[in-house]
């Protein structure tokens, strides 16, 4: 049984339709990238799953369970954590604050603040400095820290590569392993469609809020996904 | 095939229709309605200016003032300095309080523009309080007791008191209507498309070339010289004024936000609607202290909570009906030939 | 030395000023609600206070210890039952529900109590004073409520910066949204920082109520005390708002030594001048406004 599963879900932002019957499912463990161009609806999808955006409650499933009702601190707390598109570091807070900021929900797990620092060493030595003080890679493994805090199940990424250099990209990428290697899922959402690839075993094309290809990545022909890329 | 822009809706051909005869009603009043029916019709055209000046400001322009009780003060006691101690004719000091009014808000605005949102509206407020205070510690304004207009004065309106009231309601309604169409031309012009913009997005609408200060800074200068004019009148109805009357803010601005909003704010309809609801309530209630206000104030919160776009808002968003058109429609098309 | 004796009385009288603008900063600054029904909550609290004092025959400030918890309860279910509901929609409905909400508590009060004006009686602190060289006297009382600010403030802090709930507080502060996703309950903590923020209004009440005389409609000016005082002292910056009560306080003084009639409206200018020359305060650790 999948871990998370949506149903034909629809999403909107007032009267404008942003997510046209998505259905994507998850299998524990797994890690799922989403990719497609901006305006795709991938983050979209991703504040449907998380409790952002309204849904019809069998929308989406957690578990087995209708999560599209609730409201994103409730979903936090069944194990559904967010690292937002930009970082979204809380700039009043130290590093350390942010991190413990990201436990509030105090959920048991493997995760905790000297696991977060073990996985991210550098983030220690910056541990009292205010979030903005930070680069954009730091920022980044900051914000990942934050999301492991809560011990989620389901971990959602949004645009990791956004804004860092390649170097960077890669280290954080290797993280990401180190985070999946605890049975973490992870849905992956990712402009940079190599890296995307190259973390995912399975992978989901949005195009204009529309799902165009589903697939797993291993061998996958790239001209098809560029294809359904950009709607052609 | 032809396009044209339409103006009027078949609701708003309808009510012209009969607004037409019953402002003729109106204004044929002295002649057969008594002294109390002119007090309260006249009470409620200037209450009904207010609320549409008010609504203009706040709900097009987006300035939330709570402090316009100022340009009513202003206005009164520009009126009563000019008539006692400088001896002019009360119909020129008439002419002089409005633009005094709007004069004075100039420096006022370099002060509240600097706020937003609902610092604006207390910044407001605080100046309202500074005239009020200043109003009571000069001599020459009567400090805190006020001034009280003279005989002499309203004799210059006219001789006997009959034609006096007939003469003062005649004008509350006159300006009445005045500022309502002067509320509604303005609307409906691209300033009043500028307006809209502004409101729904100042950046947006900055971006395209709306002066949003300018256009921000004239609406409220021009805002407070009809207040002032009408504060004018209201205090030469009253024949006396005193800081706390002219600058109460229960009196000109609670009950006239309330008006607004429970009428429907943003719409020119709405602060008719709400005025009615106010006049009624008050009315019904006149026996029971000021309940009224506790009951005004529980509405305007169900309003804001349940249909923030008060009565006129519901009934435009279920019947979609305009009576005071500001919009405009792109008719495809052959003319109808039924149009005149 | 009489300008050292305005420069002290008005500092002191900057205590009370800055425990008003307390509740009014929380409310701003977490949930971005500038509650216009403020200084009518101040004087509520003035009025439980009263009740509970004719009630038990407990003196004002013992009283604090219902009064406090009334009032945060007042705040929580205020916030929770319905500023909550505002707070999606913009600027107006917030602005007008608490609009709205003063009125109907001026009205209620009036109805209740009448228009006679009140005061609690605290017994022989309100007129005890000591001397310090310089032959100037100073009022025992202005010096408990400034301390009690400085106190105030100080706990604040505290648990501003010391605590997982403050902690969280700053957090829906910088961005709600990512706050949510988080798994903080937002709603829960505008109802909490309410609740709180209420607990110091009504502390500032009831202290306020024992050296002025109050009625129904005292409310609109302490809420413009407490206004003037943030924007003088700097948004975002609790201890900028004790100097900004200091400054608004001196400024009443040196009116008030001109002519007694003068002190309110020197305030006024003070905070004006300020507004025009520094619109973003003295100390101001946030830019928006």
């Amino acid at each position: 049984m999948s871990l998370l599963a949506t149903n034909d879900l629809s999403a909107f932002y007032g009267d404008f339709q942003a997510l046209f019957e998505i259905n994507v499912s998850v299998a524990q463990g797994e890690t799922v990238a989403i990719i497609g161009a901006n305006g795709a609806g991938k983050t979209t999808f991703l504040r449907a799953v998380a409790g952002a955006l309204p849904t019809k409650p069998d929308m989406v499933t957690f578990d087995g369970r209708p999560i599209g009702r609730l409201t994103p601190h409730e979903v936090v707390r069944l194990g559904i954590a967010m690292v937002p598109e930009g970082r979204r570091l809380f700039p009043s807070l130290s590093v350390e604050e942010n991190l413990l900021l990201g436990g509030h929900s105090e959920r048991k797990g493997p995760w905790n603040l000297a696991r977060v620092y073990e996985l991210f060493p550098r983030l220690r030595d910056l541990r009292h400095l205010p979030a903005p003080a930070l680069s954009g890679g730091q920022q980044q493994m900051a914000a990942i820290g934050r999301a492991l805090m809560a011990n989620p199940r389901l971990l959602l990424c949004d645009e990791l590569s956004l804004g860092l250099a390649p170097v960077i990209i890669r280290d954080i990428y290797q993280c990401l392993g180190a985070i999946t290697a605890e049975g973490t899922t992870v849905v992956l959402v990712e402009q940079d469609i190599n890296r995307a690839l190259d973390a995912s075993a399975r992978f989901y094309c949005f195009q204009e809020g529309r799902l165009a290809l589903s697939a797993p990545t291993k061998n996958f022909d790239r001209s098809a996904i560029t294809a359904a890329y950009f709607g052609l | 095939m032809q396009e044209r822009i339409e103006r009027a809706t078949k609701a708003s051909r309808a009510f012209a229709l009969v607004a037409a005869p019953a402002l003729l009603a109106l204004v044929a009043l002295p002649w057969w309605g008594d002294a109390g029916w002119m007090r309260l019709i006249a009470e409620m055209a200037y209450y009904l200016a207010l609320a549409q000046l008010w609504n203009l400001l706040a709900g097009y322009a987006g300035l939330v003032s709570v402090g316009q009780q100022a340009y009513v003060g202003l206005g009164g006691y520009a009126l009563f300095y000019l008539t006692g101690a400088q001896n002019m004719n009360v119909y020129l000091a008439l002419l002089i309080a409005g633009p005094f009014a709007g004069l004075i808000a100039i420096p006022v605005s370099f002060a509240v523009f600097r706020l937003r949102g609902a610092y604006f509206a207390v910044g407001t407020w605080v100046m309202s309080e500074v005239f009020a205070l200043s109003a009571s510690l000069i001599a020459v304004l009567g400090a805190g007791s006020g001034l009280s207009l003279t005989p002499a004065i309203l004799r210059q309106i006219s001789p006997d008191r009959g034609s006096r009231e007939a003469i003062l309601y005649l004008m509350s309604l006159a300006t009445s209507v005045v500022v309502c169409a002067i509320v509604y031309l303005l609307l409906r012009s691209r300033h009043g498309l500028a307006l809209t913009a502004i409101r729904d997005s100042e950046p947006a609408s900055a971006s395209l070339g709306v002066n949003t200060f300018r256009t921000k800074f004239i609406i409220y200068v021009a805002t407070a010289a009809c207040t002032g004019l009408i504060g004018a009148l209201i205090f030469l109805q009253k024949l006396r004024i005193s800081p706390e009357a002219g600058f109460s803010i229960n009196d000109w601005t609670v009950v006239v936000i309330f008006m607004v909003v429970i009428g429907g704010i943003g719409t020119i309809e709405g602060p008719f609607i709400g005025m009615l609801v106010y006049i009624i309530l008050r009315e019904l209630l006149a026996d029971y202290g000021t309940y009224y206000l506790i009951l005004m104030g529980m509405i305007a919160i169900v309003v804001m909570l349940k249909a923030p776009s008060g009565i006129w808002g519901w009934v435009v968003q279920r019947y979609d009906l305009q009576l005071f058109p500001v919009g405009r429609r792109l008719v495809l098309g052959p003319p109808q030939t039924s149009e005149r | 030395m009489e300008w050292l004796n305005i420069l002290i009385q008005g500092s002191l009288l900057g205590g009370i000023y800055a425990l008003f603008a307390i509740g009014l900063s929380m409310s701003f600054g977490i949930m971005r609600l500038v509650n216009i029904a403020h200084g009518d909550f101040i004087v509520l609290s003035a009025y439980v206070a009263l009740v509970v004092t004719q009630g038990t025959g407990l003196d004002p400030i013992s009283s604090l210890v219902i009064v406090v918890p009334v009032m945060f309860v007042v705040g929580y279910a205020i916030q929770r039952g319905l500023l909550n509901h505002t707070l999606s929609g913009g600027l107006l409905p917030p602005l007008l529900v608490t609009f709205g909400i003063s009125v109907i508590i001026q009205n209620g009060l009036l109805q209740g109590f009448g228009a006679y004006t009140q005061r609690l009686h605290e017994g022989a602190i309100e007129t005890a004073s000591v001397q310090i060289p310089g032959g100037i006297s100073i009022g025992v009382y202005p010096l408990v409520v400034f301390a009690v600010a400085v106190f105030a403030i100080a706990s604040l802090q505290l648990l501003f910066y010391r605590t997982g709930l403050g902690r969280a507080f700053r957090a829906v502060s910088d961005d709600a949204d990512t706050a949510e996703l988080m798994g903080i309950d937002n709603r829960k903590l505008y109802a909490l920082a309410l609740g709180i923020a209420m607990i110091f209004t009504a502390i500032a009440g009831v202290l306020f109520a024992i050296r002025t005389i109050f009625d129904p409609a005292a409310g609109p000016i302490r809420l413009i005390l407490a206004f003037e005082a943030v924007i003088i002292g700097g948004l975002g910056n609790m201890w900028g708002t004790l100097i900004g009560g200091v400054v608004l306080g001196v400024a009443q003084a040196v009116g008030a030594a001109l002519s007694p009639t003068w002190q309110i409206l020197a305030g006024h200018i003070a905070f004006l001048v300020i507004l025009i020359a520094r619109p973003s305060g003295l100390f101001p650790r946030t830019k928006d406004l």
